[in-house]
């Protein structure tokens, strides 16, 4: 079909996968804000902030393949640190009193504050990732788990900054659809770019074979070390939109449940895929909202009881970790659907 | 002293219930390379087997109301064939797989039979009474209280490892499961039965898992759908303190994390106590740098090229 081989196509190509989803969701988000169902949209903005948390997931998971229970500590960070800015000028006090000065004083502009989240987080996974990232296998998931449980004591306990169990109210909303929409986009376009990169080349060497890459010159430590830092600082900002999507804050919505719902929609998708990150967010986002609504028994004569969807959730990731690993992407990007050269997509197959 | 010994006694009867756990957790990561994480799942079910199904706020008993070793019998026998089950029907489909996956399945199993719980029984928690009689208090010498249960749980743990270790030692079965948590591979390669073996390792650990469910309910009083992840986290820590794979460091990790966590909530200045859980979760992960493989050291532990 098309035979040219002209260097703007050649552009085209190469960032295919990126256009192609920034595309279905850009479709996605127009077709539910032009509907004006409230809760539909609801579940929308949710999504998008997940697609944010699993795109960063999948930048170091998915290039590094250790799977890291750890993440959602930096959501979590984030979206403190998020609501420290701009949280509520006039009860921050009430609720958050250990504050310094300056931040009970000053509120700052929502994308500042978001900005400086995700900054807060990456220097927190950069403090951390320089103990945890010496770890491999089994040992470094392990110590991703412990790293998240000792951040969801201590701001469990660390009531003067964060409330500790009880929650912080009165975040402005300003997570509409469209927000959401552009850091879903900028959290895709930066794993995919990381993932082109030469750092993510040594990286997803490394998850093929450790010792080959090792062998080879490539800095294991230093790259996974990159990879979590930048991951964490997708995870912080994804966490700053969390917490003005729902206007508030509570510690323990960044448990082992977010942790789970996150693996899998990156496991559903395809671990190993930035199309499966995303896929993986869309296909169980819509699955659980149609449930929920089954639950409630908003469709008559169909009643389902509660926790349908949970236990719908579950059985879905054990059958696909059972049966198809890959995921429902089978870990591949969208493809090119053009004849075309055929040197140049050897060469895509070969980078992935 | 009177406190001392009240101190000592409770810290034993919290490190004989973490070690039960980090037991059963350890059985099967010494055959499978498995971290269950439904564990804790397992006994919150052998829990709920006690009522009634329905979502009624009033619990009522069902076989919590037989003949005590009628109750003892059909809860272990039940948590028993619920671990067979997993196996048979999702674990032995999946023990091939990278560690880290099968840990995600058991964490995606956990929360499924969580949420089952919550279908059936309704998410609120629910007040159950049994052996009654366990509860109280016995009078050690002057002003020395202490209650019955944690001494029985210092005498079932003690009985259980003594009948595990007289296992290991002295049947067939157990030698088999000794040789194959040193080297599963070589293990089938000399005539170990590999499916039958994991199969017997999911009795066991459902067998603990029976027993620990019913302890941990005498003691609580009250089931709720969640109950099996923080003890969970515990077993967690001490398997991984202890040494994976390794069962005489599960229950060396145990004892640490249940006398370390009495201990420190006693000893911790008044500051710093909230942040008991986050110490001993930081403890974790010095001991992961510091000795990957655990304090108590498995013979073949290094991980191969």
């Amino acid at each position: 079909m098309i035979e040219a081989n002209t260097p703007l196509l050649r552009l085209l190509r190469t960032y295919w996968p990126l256009v192609m989803l920034s595309l279905g969701l850009l479709i996605i988000v127009a077709i539910v804000d032009s509907s004006g169902d409230v809760i539909l949209a609801q579940t929308l903005i949710e999504g998008l902030v997940r697609i944010v948390i699993v795109a960063a997931l999948y930048l170091f998971i998915g290039n590094s393949g250790i799977i890291s229970f750890g993440h959602i500590g930096f959501v979590m960070i984030g979206a403190y640190a998020t609501a420290w800015q701009t949280c509520c000028p006039y009860t921050r006090e009430m609720f958050m009193p250990g504050l310094p000065v300056y931040l009970l004083n000053n509120s700052h502009h929502f994308v500042l504050a978001i900005f400086l989240g995700g900054l807060l987080a990456a220097v927190v996974a950069l403090i951390s990732g320089y103990a945890i990232m010496r770890l491999s296998g089994i040992a470094a998931s392990i110590g991703t788990f412990a790293l998240m449980m000792v951040f969801y004591s201590i701001y469990l306990r660390w009531s003067t900054w964060t409330s500790g169990a009880s929650s912080v109210i009165g975040l402005p909303t300003t997570t509409t659809p469209w927000v959401g929409y552009a850091y879903a986009v900028v959290a895709i376009v930066g794993a995919f770019l990381y993932s082109r990169s030469k750092w993510g080349l040594a990286l997803r060497s490394s998850r093929d074979d450790e010792v080959a890459a090792k062998a080879a010159g490539v800095n294991v430590f230093g790259q996974r070390l990159l990879a979590f830092v930048v991951s964490a600082f997708f995870c912080g900002m994804a966490g700053g939109l969390f917490g003005h999507f729902l206007g508030m804050l509570t510690v323990d919505s960044f448990g082992l449940g977010m942790t789970f719902i996150t693996l899998s929609m990156l496991v559903l998708g395809g671990m190993q895929s930035l199309t499966g990150a995303v896929v993986g967010v869309v296909v169980l986002s819509f699955l659980i909202d149609i449930l929920r609504r089954l639950e409630n028994g908003m469709v008559s004569g169909l009643n389902l009881p509660t926790s349908s969807a949970e236990v719908f959730v579950g059985i879905v990731i054990i059958l696909i970790l059972m049966f198809r690993q890959s995921g429902i992407t089978g870990n591949q990007e969208v493809y090119w659907p053009f004849k075309g050269d055929v040197s140049a997509s050897s060469a895509m197959k070969r980078q992935s | 002293m009177d406190f001392a010994i009240q101190t000592i006694i409770s810290a034993l009867s919290f490190g004989s219930f973490y070690a039960l756990g980090a037991l059963g957790i350890g059985l099967l990561f010494s055959v499978l390379r498995l971290i269950n994480f439904a564990h804790g799942d397992f006994i919150t079910l052998g829990g709920y087997a006690l009522i009634v199904p329905s979502s009624a706020v009033v619990a009522a008993a069902l076989i919590g109301g037989f003949h005590p070793v009628l109750v003892i019998v059909i809860i272990v026998a039940f948590v028993v064939i619920l671990a067979l089950l997993t196996y048979f029907l999702i674990f032995q489909y999946v023990q091939n797989s990278s560690p880290a996956t099968m840990m995600i399945v058991s964490f995606a199993l956990g929360y499924t039979l969580q949420n089952i719980v919550v279908m059936i029984y309704g998410g609120r928690p629910k007040a159950v009474n049994l052996f009654p009689e366990l509860t109280g208090q016995v009078q050690l010498s002057d002003g020395v209280g202490v209650q019955i249960l944690q001494l029985v749980i210092i005498a079932v743990t003690w009985i259980l490892l003594i009948a595990l270790v007289l296992f290991f030692r002295r049947t067939r079965a157990g030698v088999q499961m000794r040789a194959a948590a040193e080297d599963f591979r070589m293990a089938r390669m000399l005539g170990v039965r590999g499916k039958r073996l994991i199969a017997l390792a999911f009795i066991l650990s459902g067998a603990l898992a029976g027993i620990m469910s019913l302890l941990f309910v005498t003691q609580k009083g009250v089931l709720t759908f969640e109950m099996g992840v923080p003890i969970m986290l515990f077993f967690f820590i001490a398997t991984v303190i202890g040494g994976m794979g390794s069962l005489v460091g599960a229950v060396v990790g145990g004892y640490a994390v249940g006398i370390a966590s009495v201990v420190l909530s006693a000893v911790l200045p008044e500051d710093i106590r909230p942040f008991r859980d986050a110490c001993v979760f930081l403890i974790v992960i010095i001991v992961l740098l510091w000795r990957p493989q655990g304090l108590v050291l498995k013979k073949a532990s290094q991980e191969r090229v």
